[in-house]
């Protein structure tokens, strides 16, 4: 009945007391800060957490090193240039068409593209635009999921129906497909919701298709947990104390969600950032000149046979930060979830 | 169970049509432009626009303008708009290769995800543990068309150890067909190898302790015996439901991107290079089919599986 997760954690709490650091006090020990010193604990997830923020900070570092180090920007292209590297002078495009390679120096540290752009600038420029097209359509998601599976968990009967029907409309498309077909859709007019207004080429447009085609992942769990929550004690004591139904679902049941979506959310992130990655390689993301590592992917496989590097460089980039991601989101479920406690000591 | 599949099924119809109306809407519905325009080109005149609108029926009301593009998607009557080809011959023509990449994949990818998962589940917390676990992560945060690319490049065009590209029909040749498909297979499979392995590791852990598993034990059956046919294969059955619903988004439009990478020139590819060229009809044509495969095929493991566990819930 209603007591499960309630004797679930006072039998887990103890033991992980035992377990980390034999403290023998269990009162006030609330299960967020038994989650946070697990996942303390777990040296690899957080080096992997560490790699992502660097690249985060390396990304937003970007306009500082394209003007003190690269002296370029992302856009300009020095097709008829020449650099002097270790006192010969090189073209930055050779007259065949092939660009320069990494040359480990300020300028060009990572070569060239087919347009004489700097591929080290146009990284963490594209790094930008891939990380806050990933984060913005994660955090669209997640709170389009919140108020689907709230509201679809706590009403039931016919607002769930509605809703559930609607998530699983969405779900039965092929991913990608769906992000393409409406990738294509917005990009030939933009955007048009009453006071709302997209331009084709705006950033947003990405970031609000991969929130739409990824909403049943979360939003298809969070309902069932809210339908289970909603006949807690907890919130029918709630209810006899007069709160009404938006209160419950702010202060009952929000708060209860808040484990589930902070295990979520990396993994949510990093699916987005390669989700971006896939469409932009498309065509029907982000749309060029902007940079974004999958309109650099894109770009460098057109070329690969004239610079291998053009499609590396973004590739090594895009994995590293999904690896990142991937493992430090790992890192989180195993320290929220007492399953996979259960599964460590069995191990 | 007659009346559960027979209420699975009218779902299924349901949403199709549900499928359908969405499809139409993001084509004909959200953009904010006019369709007669873009279908004319460069500098149309006003009254080449006038005629295309006639044409193409774009003057109609919304719901007559539905009706009459299902229709041309049933009879075979959708033509495309930049190469006048009839879609549904060139999707037909392009089939045989996105199952061939599909089939092949989803068989690579389980044999291997099971050897995987078996293993690193009976060496949990040693180094081979660890180090095919970790191989698993960077697998799965390997974009297929960025591996694909690069598996393209050199082992396909630089090294020359597989054929770059070109598709030989099964019919003509097995051996070539898996030569030219072993590339697309591996990079499509690698995903879902990592994937797959985990689930299968914890499933795995999570059975290897349980009671029937030392009964097996006890009464003296060979860890080989225990391993495959007592944990095994209750572990599995996890991943036979995922295996299904993952094929069928493969092939519902889930290979379009390996498919564009090897060139293969398969269905999704298609809808691809359409989306390129803002070709409305392969495109639509394609979603829809795409997730009728995925609804079809998501009803059938249903089915299946409510027929194999008799626990599962009947609704």
């Amino acid at each position: 009945m209603a007591i499960e997760p309630a004797s679930e954690l006072a039998s887990a709490v103890p033991e992980a007391i035992v377990a980390e650091g034999g403290r023998t006090r269990v009162a006030g020990l609330a299960p967020w800060r038994i989650a946070l010193r697990r996942l303390r604990r777990n040296r690899v997830a957080l080096a992997f957490g560490a790699l992502f923020l660097v690249i985060v900070a390396m990304c937003l570092a970007a306009p500082i090193y394209a003007s003190q180090i690269a002296h370029t920007d992302p856009f300009k292209n020095h097709l008829t240039d020449q650099i002097t590297i270790d006192g010969v002078k090189k073209d930055v495009v050779a007259p065949s068409g092939v660009p320069i390679g990494p040359t480990y120096s300020g300028r060009f540290f990572l070569g060239a593209d087919g347009n004489g752009r700097d591929i080290a600038v146009r990284l963490l420029y594209g790094g930008r635009t891939s990380l806050t097209i990933g984060i913005g359509a994660a955090l669209m998601s997640t709170l389009l999921s919140i108020v689907a599976g709230t509201l679809a968990g706590f009403y039931r009967g016919r607002v769930d129906a509605v809703i559930t029907q609607i998530l699983n409309l969405i779900w039965s498309f092929p991913p990608v497909l769906l992000g393409i077909a409406l990738g294509t859709a917005l990009a030939l007019g933009g955007l048009k919701i009453g006071p709302l207004e997209l331009d084709g080429d705006s950033k947003l447009i990405p970031s609000i298709i991969i929130a739409i085609v990824t909403v049943p992942y979360t939003a298809r769990p969070l309902r069932g947990q809210v339908l289970a929550l909603r006949e807690k004690e907890f919130v029918e004591a709630a209810r006899a104390q007069g709160a009404g139904s938006l209160r419950i679902m702010f202060s009952e049941i929000l708060p209860n969600l808040s484990s589930t979506l902070v295990v979520f959310f990396p993994l949510m992130v990093a699916s987005a950032i390669g989700f971006e990655a896939a469409l932009s390689f498309l065509g029907a993301g982000v749309r060029p000149p902007n940079p974004s590592w999958g309109t650099m992917i894109a770009d460098g496989v057109e070329r690969i046979i004239t610079g291998p590097h053009l499609a590396i460089v973004p590739g090594v980039m895009l994995v590293l930060s999904l690896l990142g991601l991937n493992v430090f989101g790992d890192g989180v479920r195993d320290a929220f979830d007492p399953r996979a406690k259960v599964r460590v000591r069995r191990s | 169970m007659k009346r559960f599949v027979i209420r699975r099924i009218l779902g299924m119809i349901l949403v199709l049509f549900a499928i359908s109306i969405a499809t139409f809407c993001i084509f004909n519905v959200i953009p904010n432009s006019d369709p007669a325009q873009r279908l004319a080109g460069r500098n149309p005149t006003k009254g080449q626009i006038e005629a295309i609108r006639r044409q193409w029926g774009f003057d109609k009301p919304v719901y007559v303008q539905y009706v009459k593009t299902m229709e041309k998607v049933f009879t075979g009557d959708l033509i495309s708009y930049v190469s006048q080809i009839e879609v549904d011959k060139e999707i037909l023509q392009d089939a045989p290769r996105t199952f061939s990449l599909a089939i092949g994949a989803a068989i690579m990818w389980m044999a291997f995800a099971v050897a995987l998962g078996l293993y690193t589940a009976v060496r949990a917390g040693r180094f081979a543990d660890r180090f095919l676990t970790a191989l698993a992560l960077i697998g799965i945060s390997m974009p297929v068309f960025w591996i694909g690319a690069l598996m393209s490049y050199y082992l396909g065009f630089k090294w020359n150890i597989f054929p770059n590209g070109g598709y030989v029909p099964l019919t003509e040749d097995p051996l070539q067909w898996a030569y030219h498909l072993i590339m697309p297979w591996t990079a499509l499979s690698l995903l879902f190898i990592g994937v797959y392995s985990r689930i299968l590791r914890s499933n795995v852990l999570d059975t290897i302790n349980d009671d029937y598993v030392r009964t097996a034990r006890a009464k003296g059956l060979s860890e080989r015996q225990v391993l495959l046919r007592h944990v095994l294969r209750n572990s599995l059955i996890p991943i036979v439901t995922l295996w299904g619903l993952d094929f069928g988004a493969v092939v519902g439009g889930g290979a379009l991107l390996t498919e564009t990478v090897f060139d293969l020139q398969g269905v999704g590819q298609y809808a691809a290079e359409s989306v390129a060229q803002l070709d409305v009809p392969p495109v639509l044509a394609i979603v829809m089919f795409g997730a009728f495969f995925v609804v079809v095929v998501n009803t059938v493991v249903d089915i299946v599986y409510a027929t194999l566990d008799p626990r599962i819930r009947l609704t």
